[in-house]
Formats: C-alpha cells, sequence, structure tokens
C-alpha cells in the first residue's frame, strides 16, 4: 500500500492511499451491484419468450402442467416449431398453500416459544435452549427433507391416510405419503428455529426499564411481557418473519424429496383430503428439471420461474425494508443499541 | 447485540409471583407459551436424538476413508471420501472469494460509503442477495459459466462447454456467504466505538491504515464469526450444489493437472450425497444417506460452538 513515489510528502503519501483505497473499494461494491443487477436482467431476458408467449395466463389453470413441461422439452429436442404454452398454476398454488401454511403456524409458535425462551423458563432450561435454536437454525435442510422422507412421510402414508380416502382419489391420484401435510410439517420444522432466534434476540434487546416499569405499575409478568416486549420489538418480528417467508420460498431441494413430484393443484374445497395430496412447488419444479435445460424452450421457462421467485423475494425485501422503517423510532428512544 | 444482557437477577424475586389471580386470557396465553416452549424442547429432543442415534448406527469409520463406488448393495457402494473432499473443496473456494469480497465490501459500507446514493444501493443490493433463493442463483450460474469465455472453467467438448464444476459452484456459493460475511464483519467494525479511530487519525494514520492496523485486527472476532457463518451456509446448500456441480458421485477430474484438474471436474458434497441417497434421489441408499447427515450435523455442530466461542470474545472485547 505505501506509495512507489518517494517524492511525496509523508501527509499527502496518506492522503493518497486514502483515495486510492477508497476508489478500489468503491470500484468492487459497484462491481458487486453490477454483478447482481446484471443477475436480474439475465434472468428477466432469459425468462421474456415464455412470459411473452403466455402473458398473464401463465399463472393461470389450464390443463396438466407435467404435460406441458414435457411437451416444451421434447419441442427444444426435434427441430419443430418451440412449444411455450405454459400455465403453472399447480406449481404456484402449491408453493403458496405450502409457504402460508408453514410461515402462519411457524410464527405464532414462533413467538410463544421465543417469549418463553426469553421469559418465562427456567434459567437452567434458557441456558440450554439458546444453543439448541442457533444449531437447529443452522442444519442444512436437506437433513430435515431426509428426516421427513424416512420417518413423516411413511408415517403420514401408513398411519394417517385411509385406504378409502386413497380409493376415492385412485383415478386422479395416488396418496402414498408425499404429501402437503408432511412438506408443511417440515417446512415448519425448517423455517421456525430461524425465527425464534431472530424474535429472541429481540425481545432480548428491549430496554429492561419499560419491562420494569409496567411491572412497577401491577401489570401481571404476561400481560407486560406481551403488551411491551412483543410491541417493541416489532422490528425483529416483521425481520424474522420476512427472512423465513424468503427461506420458505426458495426452498427447493427438501419440498422436492417431501411433497411429492406431482404438478398437482391440491384444493382445500374437496374437505381435509387436499392435506395428503402431493404437490410440487416453483422452486421444486426447477431443481427436478435441471437436467433440461438444454432444451431452449425449457430453459426459457424454467428461468421465467425463477423470475417469478426472484420477483417475489425482491418484494419480500422491499417489504421487510418499508415495515422496518417507521419502527426505527422505537429502537432510538428506547436507547438500546 | 442486547445492550441489556438475558435478564437472570430479577427473576427470582418476580418468580414468587402467583398466576393464580391473572384474568384467565392471560392465564391461558401463558399455559400456550409453556405447552409450546416444552413441545419445542420435546421436538428439538426428538430430532437431534434421532438423527443421533441412526448416526451411531450407520457411520463406520470406513465409510469416512473410502469413495462411492457402483454396487448393488449398501454394503457395496464405498463411503463418503469424494463428497467430504467436494464439501471442502466447495467451502475453500466459496469463502476465497467470499472473504475479500465481503470484508472489502463491509469496510466500505462503514468506513468510506461515499456517495450516500451509491451506499444505499449497496446496502439494498447485498439484503436482496441475502433473500435471493440460491436456486436462482443456480441458474444464473449456470448462464455464466456455459458462456464460451469462461470455457476453461470447466470442461468444453465440441465447442459447447458443460458449464459445471467446482469452479462454478464454488463462485455461486460464494454469493450465498457473502451477505452474512458482509453484515456481521460491518456489525464489528460499527461496534468500535469513534475515539479509537480518532486516535489513530491524530498520530497521523491515514483512514486506510486505521482500518488495515486498528479497526480489521479490532474486529478480528467478527471476521471469523462471518467467516463461520458463511461456511455452514455454504456447505449446507444443495440447490447450488445439485445443479452446478454436475451429477457424479466421485471427484471426475478433467485435464492432466492435479489440483486444476480437479477443479475444473465434477463431484459432489455431502449435501448432494444426501439428496441422492435419499429415498427420492437417484441411489436410495437411506443408511448410507443418515451417515453423511450425521457426519454433516457433526461439522455444523463444531462450527456453531466455533460460532459461539468467537462471538463471546467480539462481546468480552469492551472499550472503555
Amino acid at each position: 500500500m505505501v506509495s512507489q513515489d518517494d517524492t511525496f510528502v509523508e501527509a499527502s503519501r496518506g492522503i493518497d492511499d486514502d483515495r486510492r483505497a477508497e476508489l478500489t473499494l468503491g470500484a468492487l461494491v459497484c462491481l458487486v451491484v453490477l454483478l447482481l443487477l446484471g443477475m436480474v436482467a439475465f434472468v428477466l431476458r432469459e425468462a421474456w419468450p415464455s412470459f411473452a408467449h403466455n402473458g398473464l395466463a401463465w399463472f393461470g389453470p389450464g390443463g396438466s402442467v407435467d404435460n406441458q413441461i414435457q411437451a416444451i422439452f421434447t419441442s427444444g429436442d426435434l427441430r419443430e416449431a418451440a412449444q411455450y404454452t405454459f400455465h403453472a398454476w399447480p406449481i404456484v398454488w402449491s408453493t403458496i398453500l405450502t409457504t402460508t401454511g408453514a410461515v402462519v403456524i411457524a410464527f405464532v409458535s414462533a413467538l410463544f416459544v421465543a417469549v418463553f425462551i426469553v421469559e418465562f423458563a427456567p434459567d437452567w432450561l434458557k441456558r440450554v435452549l439458546e444453543p439448541v435454536v442457533r444449531l437447529l437454525a443452522s442444519v442444512p435442510s436437506v437433513i430435515y427433507g431426509l428426516v421427513g422422507v424416512l420417518v413423516v412421510v411413511p408415517f403420514i402414508g401408513n398411519h394417517l391416510v385411509t385406504q378409502g380416502e386413497k380409493a376415492s382419489v385412485t383415478p386422479v391420484i395416488q396418496l402414498s405419503g408425499y404429501s402437503l401435510l408432511a412438506a408443511v410439517l417440515i417446512l415448519t420444522v425448517t423455517i421456525a428455529p430461524i425465527m425464534i432466534a431472530i424474535f429472541a434476540e429481540g425481545l432480548r434487546s428491549v430496554p429492561r426499564g419499560w419491562i420494569e416499569g409496567s411491572l412497577a405499575l401491577g401489570v401481571n409478568r404476561w400481560r407486560t411481557y406481551w403488551k411491551i416486549a412483543v410491541r417493541t420489538a416489532r422490528p425483529a418480528l416483521v425481520a424474522g418473519t420476512v427472512l423465513a417467508v424468503a427461506r420458505a420460498l426458495g426452498e427447493a431441494v427438501m419440498l422436492s424429496m417431501v411433497s411429492g413430484s406431482v404438478g398437482f393443484a391440491p384444493n382445500p374445497a374437496d374437505g381435509l383430503i387436499f392435506l395428503f395430496e402431493p404437490s410440487r412447488g416453483l422452486a421444486a419444479t426447477i431443481i427436478r428439471n435441471t437436467e433440461e435445460l438444454s432444451s431452449p424452450p425449457m430453459k426459457h421457462t424454467l428461468y421465467a420461474i425463477a423470475a417469478v421467485l426472484l420477483f417475489s423475494s425482491a418484494m419480500l425485501s422491499l417489504i421487510g425494508w418499508a415495515a422496518k422503517r417507521p419502527m426505527k423510532r422505537y429502537l432510538v428512544a428506547g436507547g438500546s443499541p | 447485540m442486547s445492550a441489556v444482557g438475558a435478564p437472570a437477577s430479577p427473576g427470582a424475586v418476580r418468580r414468587s409471583e402467583s398466576s393464580s389471580s391473572w384474568r384467565l386470557s392471560d392465564r391461558i396465553g401463558l399455559g400456550f407459551a409453556w405447552l409450546l416452549g416444552l413441545l419445542f424442547c420435546a421436538v428439538a429432543v426428538s430430532i437431534v436424538i434421532y438423527l443421533l442415534i441412526q448416526g451411531v448406527r450407520y457411520v463406520r469409520p470406513s465409510l469416512l476413508v473410502t469413495s462411492p463406488s457402483a454396487g448393488y448393495t449398501q454394503s457395496e457402494t464405498g463411503g463418503f471420501l469424494d463428497p467430504m473432499i467436494g464439501t471442502l473443496i466447495v467451502a475453500l473456494l466459496a469463502m476465497a472469494i467470499a472473504m475479500p469480497v465481503g470484508i472489502a465490501t463491509a469496510v466500505w459500507l462503514s468506513e468510506f460509503a461515499r456517495p450516500a446514493g451509491l451506499a444505499r444501493v449497496a446496502e439494498s443490493t447485498v439484503e436482496m442477495l441475502a433473500g435471493t433463493p440460491s436456486i436462482v442463483l443456480a441458474l444464473f450460474g449456470t448462464i455464466i459459466f456455459e458462456s464460451p469465455a469462461l470455457g476453461f472453467l470447466s470442461q468444453t467438448s465440441g465447442g459447447i462447454v458443460f458449464g459445471r464444476s467446482f469452479f462454478a459452484a464454488g463462485a455461486m456459493l460464494s454469493l450465498v456467504a457473502l451477505p452474512l460475511v458482509v453484515s456481521t464483519v460491518r456489525e464489528g467494525l460499527q461496534a468500535i466505538p469513534t475515539h479509537v479511530r480518532e486516535a489513530s487519525y491524530a498520530v497521523g494514520k491515514s483512514k486506510i491504515a486505521t482500518t488495515r492496523r486498528v479497526l480489521l485486527p479490532a474486529a478480528r472476532p467478527s471476521v471469523i464469526t462471518g467467516a463461520m457463518l458463511g461456511v455452514g451456509r455454504v456447505i449446507g446448500d444443495t440447490a447450488i450444489i445439485v445443479v452446478l456441480l454436475g451429477a457424479t458421485l466421485n471427484l471426475e477430474g478433467v485435464g492432466g493437472v492435479p489440483l486444476l484438474g480437479t477443479l475444473r471436474g465434477t463431484g459432489s458434497t455431502l449435501t448432494s450425497y444426501i439428496y441422492d441417497n435419499a429415498p427420492t434421489g437417484d441411489y436410495n441408499q437411506p443408511n448410507k444417506a443418515y451417515a453423511a447427515a450425521f457426519v454433516l450435523l457433526v461439522i455444523v455442530l463444531a462450527l456453531n460452538a466455533g460460532v459461539d466461542v468467537f462471538a463471546r470474545r467480539a462481546k468480552e472485547l469492551r472499550w472503555g
């Protein structure tokens, strides 16, 4: 970092170094930003033919997705007109169902568990639970997927689904345990520790004085915690939820293992049996078909799916950012870091 | 993060309060918290114990030192030496890119950050990267590394670039680790009070010299924590590996140069080994998958313990 030119005096050399360092670091940061903007542009460009061909019907229902994917793939192989017809509703719906289900269950339980861990658990349990939460949050999702596919899926297939239910849908779909229920359960277990860890950190940084003030007024511990600590920790609740939703949306491998690999839209109107029906989400569809990227129309279709995921996660970051903004004053007022 | 720390001391006094006088809704809430808390403990304990039991049942020392091979029964198909080496290579490659870039970005964001507009854009870009599904990064990687200009990073046959190699996977995985490194290092730098910087400027040090000689050494525990968190994410990622590392169980090098050939070639990691050996994968050997999952879990556990140690050290560093 020493300037080669010896004629510089000490002070100006320092300033010179600073300028150079600032420019170098700035250029590197610009490069990272450009790379990511380039990624967005690339994905959208590759996705365009699929969207342009289908229009809004891309998101709509119509025909069997799996047959469409097959047709799209083979049309790239044989030198015939490229096929782009793709109606992704079943896989979009599967992603919506699994994500919503898992995030709702995980949010409610993570909130209560975080409150329990931070405030109500006995001290020895607190000390045990904190590292356990962090460990569970960092376990690779493929391990959860493995447990799901070897334990949860057979259990659902053998014990929860009755023969009558299996027979009633045989013409349409097979119920073997690979199901929406398994997907939601395992996804909940995957994202709940992340939420608990972030929620608990938020709850812990609530200024102690606020809680003691409320307690001193004779408000009981539960009400104090629920009305003051949980509300003050709202930015952490938003941040944790956003991160968990992003994880759930992008979860490809684990969901492709437990949700069954059928482009089928489970319909809640059919009664509780929809929980036992298989489906396949957006990210899982990509990973199931990566071997077929060599076919140009297939490639564009997969990139279109990726573009939908990218758009959703960008919107999610935006929501998280917008929701955190007006809440900053709470933290400043509290004087916590 | 928290300035208050765990609320320990006043607990004993408050715990004597009986909840029998509370309103019903409060009692239900408290009961619910206890119920879910204990349920969480039960789930956590059962997952950990289940994996431990399966691991102890199926892990054999020989599995760790033999390569996967083709066979009809699970006793013939070898161990997972290659996937373990693959995990190591991928982690090293990804961190070799993510650490310098991440530290540089964090330093720029925390120390320079001019012009302010660029700083805001960079910040939100890194935040967006943290939320980007890794499967999207993987697909993006296939475009980049299939371009003829980058053909030297993977194998080429008849002018068509295969685009799947350790280089490709490592480069894309570095993007997974980058946001973690940036945010952890940045937090560490910002925790250093201004007067430390001012003391260094006062003795005539330039800004960059201060950063290199004073700030980064002081933030070393954060840097190490960031690296470990990054490695944890990198070795746990499956989507990028499945898409960008090719689908071979063994390390298959390209060309004659030993190390470079391996890096240009395809292989597998522990995560993709588990994925392939699950009943839904191509090979379906659950026992091997359990054993590999156990090994992966032990690695993650060790990393976690390391993060704990260094995060505590970062907190102990008090600036009077």
